[in-house]
């Protein structure tokens, strides 16, 4: 059996990759795409400790989280579409406007 | 070195390269399915995790789902539009990578002193079959399972009125996208 602490490294591992493309990629799409790897990543973590400790609730848990996750990427493209409906552009540095 | 450990590395190893393509790839199309690949190796995670239900709602809801959306999205507006996003500060890559090497370096000195953790069988959780989740779904937490219904509507409903059309422009047909 794969020790716990390996799922929690790639996890981790995961995480940081999606934290350095909410940084450094400036178009808001991608932006999106990262954040869903790292709620994914600590998705991953939740499961490993859940085994780990012998316990459902960390999959409870992580069912939340992906229902959490469908209605916030759901919102954020509408979001997203809209804007683009206005400025022609993804970069997120246009992004300045709550209403037009 | 055991089957299951061959079998993690793999995993592992597509996962970590898949996370990689989604932030390093020019064009959203390919971020998009780079991030398909990374989620269905989560689920492969999931199944040797004792996290069978979890397994299959992942490859449904992102695989199937998620990323369906976003691909969606993709081509309605265009992926030359989007792919031109990219923008003119050089720095930022620089700074993004180096705070990303500090939260790693954090990362490893909070774990590094219980890496080498004991491990269970997993017996409580009968394989993470989708009686037992459902069972404890429908029971001990349900209050959170019907505001999970009522967030996934209200979402719906708060999507359907952001990306609906505004009422000036019904009238008159989206103008085409821009050539580059």
């Amino acid at each position: 059996m794969v020790p716990t602490s390996y799922y929690l490294i790639i996890s981790g591992a995961i995480f940081v990759i999606g934290a350095v493309g909410v940084l450094t990629r400036r178009n808001a799409l991608i932006i999106l795409m990262c954040v869903e790897l790292m709620l994914n990543s600590v998705n991953l973590s939740l499961i490993a400790l859940s085994r780990q400790w012998d316990n459902l609730n960390g999959q409870i848990f992580v069912f939340m989280i992906m229902a959490a996750a469908a209605a916030e990427v759901a919102v954020g493209l509408a979001i997203l579409i809209s804007h683009m409906r206005h400025t022609d552009t993804a970069n997120i540095d246009e992004f300045r406007l709550l209403k037009w | 070195m055991s089957l299951s450990l061959v079998l993690f590395i793999l995993l592992a190893a597509v996962s970590l390269t898949a996370a990689l393509g989604v932030v390093t790839s020019r064009w959203p199309v390919h971020s998009a399915l780079f991030l398909l690949v990374n989620f269905i190796t989560l689920a492969m995670f999931y199944v040797t995790l004792d996290a069978q239900f979890l397994a299959a709602a992942q490859v449904i809801i992102y695989a199937g789902g998620i990323v369906i959306l976003i691909l969606f999205v993709v081509m309605l507006i265009g992926s030359e539009k989007i792919g031109q996003a990219e923008g003119h500060r050089l720095w930022t890559p620089y700074v993004g990578v180096a705070l990303g090497v500090l939260m790693l370096a954090t990362m490893l000195y909070t774990f590094a002193s219980s890496l080498p953790g004991a491990q269970n069988a997993g017996t409580a959780l009968e394989g993470g079959a989708p009686k037992v989740v459902g069972l404890a779904l429908f029971t001990q937490y349900i209050l959170p399972i019907e505001m999970a219904a009522v967030l996934l509507l209200v979402a719906l409903i708060g999507a359907l009125l952001l990306a609906r059309q505004p009422k000036s422009d019904l009238g008159k047909i989206d103008a085409p996208i821009a050539k580059p």
